[in-house]
């Protein structure tokens, strides 16, 4: 196991590091700099700003200028936000979104796998049925479309909770319900047909027919092989919904980090569009690292050192 | 067992970490309920509120709260004293000198010196700050230019300190609205120490953010709220009846309107199309004037659009109101000029665009005839053109509207297509268009700003215009010290340019405010900057 860790802690730098690479080369490719403005500057001065920020040296030459930095942890000033860092954007952006977004998680886990249970043990029946709409409703709806909504009557008609601002428990309600309703339909469509297929298995049969109670033999036999998809699906879905939503963050006013990376890339800030996708792809191979550790918890068929 | 232990583990180690990061951002945020408070929505995280580094409207807002500048811009639009007292300008309009008054404070108690003016201003023409507004200052003061080029020693620079309380300023040519360029964020005194103590990070905190305006930042959290408090050492503190503002920084406006609507933000600016024309029918919006156009671009490099015949032909087939109606919905002003109203002749009382009028008149008749006579009647073997815009909604309605119009108006067919704002720059900047949006918004309240931009030579002539006469009327603006003779210079040179159009003016901008009833005094210039000195709570209305 440990060895199997650190192959793929070596093959996730490797990633990363390519990642990184193609980011650096893609954004430099993309028309207009961070600081070509409507506003034309006299030469001189574009002159000073782009030497200030070394953007006058040659791509090779801020290529290793920035994974220099990079190694010691730092991922440079930001080209917009004067006199702040990408790492200060991180510090002030990321807690807010891991915030929001592990609530989020945690709902969609919550409600999702219970809703996925009831769901195939009733197949067929009016509470599979009630679940499932529930879920192609959860999958088809935009996010965008659901906050506003939970926007327009819990907010503004009923007053229940605040529309703007960021810091109390009241605030995390709306857009944790909205970014929260995809996953926790996936999740529960997810857990419901893979149940299905572990209930008809031939060790759950097994289990049945030595007279186990049913409850036994799907909580404690079936759910922890049946859960594997929903973990599969949790790797991917953690790292991005930590990182922050764009839709959500600007509707809601949260001031996360999902926001601040979009509008780098309309402002072509290159160190922030470098930071937080590293950042990023940083937390998406961890949590797909994790992802696999678990497999062998939950079942010990599978071995991480083939 | 194992690996049941590890599991637990892991759940735990998950279940903490989530946990932790959630109660971290629980903390409660306690508003005190003095009477004289406002909040107003600043609709975004400034990029920075350094003087010296700002260029936008928003940052622009913060400095002109937190600082003040040898002039103010007064609540009618003209130059008012800020920190000078008075002025004297030498008979040749270049010799500017500044007598500062001697309670003008920092907020915290020092005095305001003449030091602290030539501080800002050599950090401002510093190389290695790399302010892209220092042309502001090497535009217009001698020997400036050379001295950031390293070309000249700072002796040598137009800025001399008489004594604490007198600058002089020599410009290099007589400047009209250099009074107005004095109250403009680059120009504003700062403090040494408070800099050097801040380095980089000067401006994110209330310690270090030292100013001498009506109001003191004392806390910027970032992406959602700045605090603010009355500067009681300001000179004139006992005008300034606000004890306390919030700003939040909601930067939708579909969000931030209904949030204004229940009370609970007393300010916003912008508000979505959609919703505009019930607010001004209940009379909630203000719609205020902002110095900007919003134009076309004809390249005028590219056959047929080198024919001043096209040009007219295509600008006279336009219906400006009928674009007003149907798009833009928040008050703006079809345009028949290039300079848009608000601003002032040297008379300080005649509107520029009000004594012209409008330059041109709609004609689908003559453009017709103008569009045969080019050689292409009723549209026949026109060439297909592409109208550029960028990425944004209304430029596509607009653009949309105005293809519509030239097909039925004209019998031609245009293509449209559009870019990211970045690209399309790049693109409009490299003449790879033949017709194109433009949009000026202005940085300091002259006509000037409107006209030499499409100067032969100017960086900012996408359509590459060029008009020998035209060029030599600015040109002569420029440096002519005999204010009303200018103003006519200008007059003559804008007609020249819109009855060959040069550019396609389509409209004038606006600016927009939503003011809860009872929040009185706050006063929103044609730059679109926000200022608070003068506001006030009124609790008769209130209640």
């Amino acid at each position: 196991m440990v060895k199997y860790i650190i192959k793929r802690v070596i093959s996730c730098i490797i990633t990363m590091w390519a990642v990184a690479t193609i980011t650096f080369l893609l954004m430099h490719a993309v028309p207009g700099g961070p600081f070509e403005k409507e506003k034309k500057i006299p030469p001189e001065i574009k002159k000073q700003i782009e030497a200030r920020y070394n953007l006058d040296k040659p791509l090779w030459w801020q290529y290793q200028d920035y994974f220099k930095h990079l190694l010691k942890g730092d991922f440079g000033p930001s080209y917009r936000y004067i006199g702040r860092s990408v790492n200060d954007l991180i510090e002030e952006g990321f807690p807010v979104s891991a915030q929001l977004g592990g609530v989020s998680v945690i709902l969609s886990l919550l409600f999702g796998i219970p809703f996925g249970i009831i769901s195939a043990l009733n197949q067929g029946k009016w509470q599979d049925n009630f679940v499932m709409f529930l879920a192609t409703i959860g999958i088809t709806i935009p996010s965008f479309v659901l906050a506003t909504l939970l926007l327009y009557f819990l907010s503004f008609k009923l007053g229940i909770f605040p529309s703007m601002r960021w810091g109390t428990a009241k605030h995390y309600v709306l857009p944790a319900i909205a970014l929260a309703a995809t996953p926790t339909a996936f999740v529960s469509r997810l857990t419901r047909s893979s149940l299905l297929d572990v209930i008809r298995q031939d060790y759950v049969r097994t289990a049945k027919a030595k007279g186990i109670p049913d409850k036994i033999v799907v909580y404690k036999h079936a759910l922890k092989n049946a859960v594997i998809p929903v973990i599969t699906y949790l790797g991917p879905l953690v790292a991005g919904i930590l990182t922050g939503s764009f839709v959500i963050e600007k509707i809601f006013s949260i001031p996360g980090m999902g926001r601040q990376f979009v509008e780098s890339i309309t402002n072509r800030d290159y160190t922030t569009i470098l930071g937080l996708t590293i950042f990023d792809s940083f937390l998406l191979v961890s949590f797909n690292l994790l992802v696999d550790i678990l497999y062998v918890v939950f079942d010990p068929r599978i071995k991480l050192d083939n | 067992m194992k690996r049941k232990k590890l599991f637990i583990c892991l759940t735990l180690i998950l279940t903490i970490a989530l946990a932790t990061t959630l109660f971290a951002g629980c903390g409660n945020k306690s508003a005190s309920n003095a009477n004289q408070t406002l909040i107003y929505n600043l609709g975004t995280d400034s990029e920075t509120i350094d003087p010296a580094l700002n260029e936008a409207v928003d940052g622009a807002t913060v400095i002109v709260n937190a600082f003040e500048g040898l002039t103010r811009i007064g609540d009618d639009n003209n130059v008012k004293p800020g920190v000078a007292e008075k002025w004297e300008i030498s008979s040749d309009g270049t010799i500017y000198t500044f007598y500062l008054r001697k309670d003008a404070k920092w907020s915290d108690g020092k005095p305001v010196t003449a030091k602290d003016f030539e501080f800002a201003w050599k950090r401002a023409l510093d190389p290695k700050l790399a302010a892209s507004y220092a042309f502001f200052l090497t535009d217009n003061i001698k020997n400036a230019q050379e001295y950031y080029k390293g070309e000249a020693q700072w002796e040598d620079v137009g800025i001399k300190v008489k004594d604490d309380y007198t600058i002089e300023v020599t410009l290099k040519v007589p400047t009209a609205f250099f009074l107005q360029l004095v109250a403009m964020p680059i120009y504003m005194p700062l403090r040494q120490d408070a800099l050097e103590k801040g380095g980089e990070q000067w401006t994110q905190s209330g310690e270090t953010y030292i100013g001498n305006g009506p109001f003191k930042m004392v806390k910027w959290t970032h992406n959602d709220s700045m605090e603010w408090i009355k500067n009681e050492n300001y000179w004139d503190a006992k005008n300034v009846k606000l004890s306390k503002m919030t700003w939040v920084m909601v930067n939708e406006a579909s969000s931030a309107l209904p949030s204004w609507e229940k009370g609970e933000i007393d300010i916003i600016e912008s508000v979505p199309p959609a919703e505009a024309p019930r607010l001004i029918k209940e009379k909630k919006l203000q719609i205020i004037p902002e110095i900007g156009t919003y134009y076309l671009y004809f390249n005028t490099k590219k056959a047929p659009l080198n024919d001043v015949r096209v040009r007219k032909a295509l600008a006279l087939a336009i219906n400006r109101q009928s674009i007003k109606e149907a798009v833009l919905k928040t008050g703006q002003i079809a345009a028949y000029a290039q300079v848009p109203y608000g601003i002032k002749e040297s008379d300080g009382k005649t509107d520029f665009r009000e004594k012209a009028g409008d330059l041109f008149k709609e004609d689908v008749n003559l453009a017709k005839q103008l569009l045969a006579e080019a050689g292409f009647p009723d549209g026949k073997g026109f060439p297909e053109m592409t109208y550029l815009y960028n990425t944004n909604e209304s430029h596509k309605k607009i653009a949309e509207m105005i293809q519509d119009m030239w097909k039925k108006n004209l019998g031609i067919n245009i293509k449209l297509a559009n870019q990211e704002w970045k690209v399309f720059q790049k693109t409009r900047q490299n003449g790879q268009f033949d017709i194109a949006r433009g949009g000026w918004i202005a940085d300091y309240v002259d006509p000037m700003t409107f006209l030499d931009m499409f100067m032969s030579d100017n960086s900012f002539n996408d359509g590459k215009y060029t008009n020998a006469q035209y060029d030599a009327l600015l040109k002569e603006a420029k440096v002519t010290i005999d204010l009303a003779k200018r103003d006519q210079l200008m007059h003559d040179a804008e007609k020249i340019i819109i009855d060959e159009m040069g550019i396609c003016p389509i409209y004038f901008y606006v600016s927009n405010m939503c003011i809860q009833p009872w929040i009185k005094g706050v006063y929103k210039t044609p730059l679109a900057t926000v200022y608070f000195d003068h506001a006030y709570v009124d609790e008769s209305v209130k209640k």
